[in-house]
Parts: C-alpha cells; structure tokens; sequence
C-alpha cells in the first residue's frame, strides 16, 4: 500500500508540474459549460416573419398584433405581393410569411371560418417545426378571442360550444428553463470525457517516454500500478464535480434538488467506468497520438449518443441498445434524475449497479489486456 | 557461485520469427565481475539484456542471475536487479532529488540506507539536485540513470550502451565510477558498441548477429589475433586502402583512425624474422603506386581488430 501511496505522491507531482494540462483541467470543465450551456439551446427566440395583410381591417391588425407581441417572433417586414415576401425567404432574410386574404374580417364575421396561409423556411426542420407551432397557437390564440368577442352575438346556440380545452404545467422544469436542463447533462460529460482521456494519454506517455522500462524492472506489482494512476484521476474527478456544480449552482442556478451526498457517491462509483475506459484505449496504442484517436472516436459516439443533446427514447431500437455500453449516458441520466428531479437511492439503484458492473467488466478487461511483459 | 547464467537463449521478432535477434547464446559471469557485451549496432545486445533484466520473454533457452530464473522467479529478481536501459527512461519531468526518491521509495528504501553506494555518482548530481531530468546534459543523465538504478544496492546491474550520447570525458568517467562499484562485489553486464571500451571490462564476449563470436579477457582476444598487421598511412587515404587491398599478401585492409589497418594472409607463426623484408617490399608497393608520404609501422591487434578478422572469418 505504501509504494501506491508513492505512485500516487509522483503522479500529483508530475500533474501540478504541467503548466499546460493543469490549467487545462481546471479551466477547461467551467469554460465548456459556461459557452455550452449558453449556446446549445433549444428554445427558438425571434423568429423573423414577414407579413401580408391584404385585408388591413382590425381583425387582421388583432392578429398581426398578436405576432409582433409574442417574444418568439418578430416582425421583419409587411409587404402586399406574396412574391415579394417569398424573396424575402429564398434570401433568407425571413423565416416565415403569413399570409392573410382580403376581406379576412368580413368572411370571418360571415362565415365563421377564413383560410390564412403560413408559409415556412424548412431548411431547418427543427426551426420549421418549432415556428409553424408557436404561429398555430398564437392563431388559436386569436380564435378564441375572435368567437368570444363577435360569433355570439351573429351565430344561434348551435355553434359547438363545449370544447376540450387543454391546459398544462411543467413538472420539475416549471418555467421549462433549458440551461436547468442542459447543465448538470454538460457537466456529466465533461467529467467523464476529461477523465478518460487523462487516463489513457498518461499511461501511454509513460510507454512512450520509456519510462515503463523503468517501472517494469522496479517491484510494482500490476495492481499497484493501476491503483497508482486511477486513485489521482479519481479524486481529480471529484473535484470537477465540485467546481461544476458549484458553478452550475452560482451563475445557471441549476436546482440541486437531490442529496450531494448522493451525487458524489454515485460520482465515486462511476468513475471507474472511465477511468478503466482509458485504461483499455491506451493497452492498443503505443503513442499519445494513437491513444487520442482512439479515445476521441469512442467519446464523441459516446457524447452525442448519450441523451445530452437528443433524448434517447426517440432513438432508434439499435441505438437505444447500443446505448447500454455508453457509460456517459447512465451519468448524464443520473445527473438529471437527481439534480433536477430530486431522486434518492431508491430511484437509482439500478443505474448504480449498472454502473458498477460496467466498472468491473471494463477493468477486467483492461487488466486482461495489459501485458507487464511483452 | 555465476552470478548470470545463460544457455542457449534464442529470441525470434516478427512474423514466424523473421529476425532472429538472438540465436542460441550462452554465458556466465562470475560474481564481482565486470562483463562487457561488444558488438555493433543490431548485434542482439538490447534483446539480451532485456530478457536478462525479465522485460522479455526468450523463445527458447533458460537464464538465471543469482540463480533466480529469469521467467519463473522474475518477482523475486526484480528487487535484486539493476537495470539502466540505453534510452533515457526517468521522470524528465521531476527533479534529479524527486526521481531518485521515488525510485528509492519503490523499492522500499531510502537515499540514505545506500548512500555510499551511490555517494560517488551522487556528490557530481548534487549542485543540480532541484533541476528537472530532462534539462541535464546527457553526461548527468547517465549518472542519475546509474543512481536510481544504485539506489536499492542490486547485487547484479545490467547497463545498456550507458557510453551512447555521452561526451568522452563523461564516458570515462562513468568507467572509472564502473570500476569502483565492482569492490562493493556487484556483478555488473554492460553492452556498448565501442570496441575501444572492451578494454575496461574484466572479460567481454563479442556478439555478432545474434551469436557470440569470442568470449575472453580482452587480453585473451587480443591474443588470439593469429595475423600480422600493420598500420599504414600516405596523403590519399581512400586510394591507399583499396590499393593496399589488391596487394597480393593482404588479407584484409580497413580504415582505423588515421591509419588503415592491413592484415597479411600468412600465419605470424616465425612471421618477425621476415618483417622488416615485408615492409620494406609493401614501401615499394606503394611507392610504384605514386602514394607520398608513406608510413608503415607494425601494430598491435585491438578488439576491434579481432571483431573484424572473426566476422570475415565467418
């Protein structure tokens, strides 16, 4: 136990010598979910629309004042040629039009129903998708409104009048605020990808520099050796995790709804995950250069695979059991379900064990793997 | 009691053993002695002493150093063992004090328990003792690799090439720190590929694509040098080698330093009686071949000499 304590003692020395991987590793985690969860948003905000009113009645102003009121949308331009305004989207100058007809108001008081057009910039299917809903709600916004205030004094009782009307609250998220739900994901990742790669990058530099030859001849034994490397990446770990959170608490104010006790603990446990992850990739690379590809390929599938940014649910099948070997997926689940909803041991436990069993499965590999002689 | 045993250790690389590194060596080196492996580069000497320091498997063949196996009981060798490699294998980052208390703490000791072991070596690493490893000049480098590999008082030490990208003053001095360390009773196997240093060993063995070609004091070889060989020299080096070679007594003819060396191709058997009439007729020689300033003097067989005539006898 004493020359892990050495082990670990010269580990500590040689990463607070390195004036480029020290920063590195402090910086690196608070820089990422600061520009990470500022910027990977969903939420779509000023969607520029470009109106046509070729009624220009009140009725029409109501809705296009209703536009222009939303904070989703703002109003680019109003034009009388749909031409001219498609030119607007082909240019890309606009992200929709609306279209409203002549004698909108008339045909609506009459007829109880007008058709207006809405008319979207698909190239982003996900902006598209987010503007035509914001714009029917806001039309249906105006509907109710509209009836309320004129159809019954026109139209007889026979109107149907008992509609479903849905309303909604938001569990665990009220306000439905992204970085809630982005930060503690981000930070999960970040821990896990700065470990592994430290892991494997260090154990390869000892290969490469030779100093392998060094150790091999020494009496370290092969448990030793690897308690000696991942207990100072271990608590290395820990430690983001308190930064991240810390961070996280003070400038996103993220909910930490669950215990930290919990948190940390479950960090403990699933770091070996990782850590033996590296230590797999560096027993198949002889260089720095070789053991970063090989990390890189595995923790970009595994990062954007992992929930962060697409829910899993919605992957296909093959994904979704792909994902039972994606490590950074159990924390980034274990992250939102304790820090946002507040989920206690009971809640987790078989997250835990997965973990831990994954833990045992990529260590024995590695073990395995690992030739003290060649 | 040998200190290293070896029978016929044979090490194969490659695909189906393509490259034969080692082919079949044996040796044994008596305890306290100071045993030099010389050969050129590719000679197999890494190999050899890799397997001996148990960084390595051998294909077929046993090897023992303080008969401890070096496969069966590698755990147990390993705390009695030294081993310098040929490339610089320490913590370049950490200082010259870090690394050797930390190779020191690996093996469960301390600096100062073997202290006068190393005092020497250490007392000329001192000034630069907070400096990092990978600042020092190669000589330092050598003499701190030399330490950490010290500083448990190894009853064997393997040194591969320590000569190699050192400076010759340094060099020398890491001999003469070599022959100090032998009255302390460790058996010391050194490889290097300067025939020069075979000198200072007690005995060498010369490795020649993975064979040994002579194994003696280097005394012994010099003596089993069974030609006359002369030292020759004129103003157009290159022209007097490959003339000299076409000279119909010469045997073989190499560059050797300033001089190129010739040997003749009969015995030296009663060979003194007739020197004088030899160079005086290869004076001749030449001068029918327009060299100036010509010089032949008899010279005394080196190892490098026997190195030479033992591969070409082959």
């Amino acid at each position: 136990m004493r020359t892990v304590f050495y082990l670990v003692q010269k580990e500590f020395l040689q990463i607070f010598r390195n004036k480029t991987m020290l920063p590195l590793i402090l910086v690196m985690p608070i820089f990422q979910m600061l520009l990470l969860s500022f910027a990977a948003n969903y939420e779509v905000k000023d969607l520029k629309i470009s109106i046509i009113d070729h009624d220009l009645s009140t009725a029409s102003r109501q809705l296009t004042g209703k536009f222009a009121a939303s904070p989703n949308f703002k109003v680019q331009s109003a034009s009388f040629s749909f031409q001219t305004s498609m030119d607007e989207i082909t240019q890309d100058q606009t992200d929709l039009l609306l279209e409203i007809p002549a004698h909108f108001e008339r045909d609506l008081v009459r007829e109880g129903h007008v058709p207006v057009s809405l008319s979207l910039n698909a190239i982003n299917a996900q902006k598209a998708g987010l503007a035509s809903g914001y714009a029917n709600s806001i039309i249906r916004d105006f509907n109710a409104e509209f009836i309320a205030k004129w159809l019954p004094k026109q139209i007889t009782q026979s109107a149907p009048s008992g509609q479903i009307e849905v309303t909604y609250s938001n569990w665990y998220n009220p306000r439905l605020d992204y970085k809630t739900f982005m930060v503690p994901g981000i930070l999960g990742e970040i821990v896990s990808l700065i470990i592994c790669f430290l892991t494997a990058m260090n154990i390869v530099r000892e290969r490469e520099l030779g100093t392998i030859e060094q150790l091999n001849v020494t009496p370290i034994q092969k448990w030793q050796f690897i308690l000696g490397k991942f207990i100072p990446f271990w608590i290395i770990s820990l430690f983001i995790m308190l930064v991240g959170l810390t961070v996280g608490k003070m400038v996103f104010d993220i909910p930490l709804l669950g215990s930290l006790w919990l948190v940390f603990g479950y960090t403990a446990a699933y770091m070996p995950c990782v850590l033996g992850l590296g230590f797999l990739i560096s027993n198949f690379a002889d260089t720095q250069q070789q053991a970063m590809f090989t990390a890189w390929f595995f923790i970009l599938i595994f990062i954007l695979m992992c929930g962060l940014f697409t829910p899993i649910e919605s992957m296909p099948d093959w994904a979704q059991t792909a994902n039972k070997i994606n490590p950074i997926a159990y924390f980034v689940q274990f992250m939102r379900m304790v820090l946002i909803k507040g989920a206690g041991f009971q809640d987790i436990k078989g997250n835990l064990y997965t973990v831990l069993g994954y833990a045992a499965v990529v260590n024995a590999l590695a073990v395995w793997t690992y030739r003290k002689r060649v | 009691m040998q200190a290293i045993v070896v029978e016929q250790i044979t090490k194969s690389y490659g695909a189906k053993g393509a490259v034969k590194a080692l082919d079949g060596i044996s040796l044994s080196v008596a305890k306290g002695e100071l045993f030099g492996i010389i050969g050129p580069d590719g000679a197999g000497k890494t190999s050899l002493l890799r397997i001996l320091a148990t960084l390595i498997l051998p294909d077929a063949g046993e090897a023992y150093l303080q008969n401890l196996h070096v496969v069966r009981d590698y755990k147990r060798l390993r705390s009695l063992l030294g081993y310098m490699p040929g490339r610089f294998s320490l913590y370049q980052d950490l200082s010259v004090q870090e690394n050797l208390s930390f190779f020191a703490a690996v093996f469960g000791t301390r600096i100062e328990d073997n202290y006068d072991l190393i005092k020497d070596i250490y007392v000329q690493l001192e000034p630069f003792k907070n400096r990092r490893a990978g600042a020092l000049s190669g000589g330092m480098k050598q003499k701190l690799a030399l330490c950490c590999a010290l500083i448990h008082k190894p009853e064997v030490l393997l040194l591969d090439e320590p000569g190699t990208g050192v400076d010759p003053v340094s060099r020398k001095e890491f001999w003469d720190m070599l022959q100090r360390l032998k009255s302390w009773g460790i058996t010391i196997l050194v490889s290097t590929p300067n025939m020069d240093e075979a000198e200072l060993c007690d005995r060498v063995a010369l490795l020649h694509n993975g064979r040994i070609l002579a194994m003696d004091t280097p005394a012994g070889i010099r003596g089993s040098y069974e030609r006359p060989l002369f030292a020759v020299r004129s103003d157009e080096m290159y022209r007097l080698i490959q003339d000299l070679r076409q000279w119909p007594g010469a045997y073989s003819c190499y560059a050797f330093g300033e001089y190129a060396h010739l040997a003749l191709q009969q015995s030296l058997q009663g060979f003194d009686t007739q020197a004088d009439s030899v160079m005086a007729e290869l004076q001749q020689y030449l001068e029918s071949r327009h060299h100036t300033g010509i010089e032949v003097l008899r010279a005394e067989p080196g190892v490098e000499d026997c190195f030479i005539a033992s591969t070409k006898d082959r």
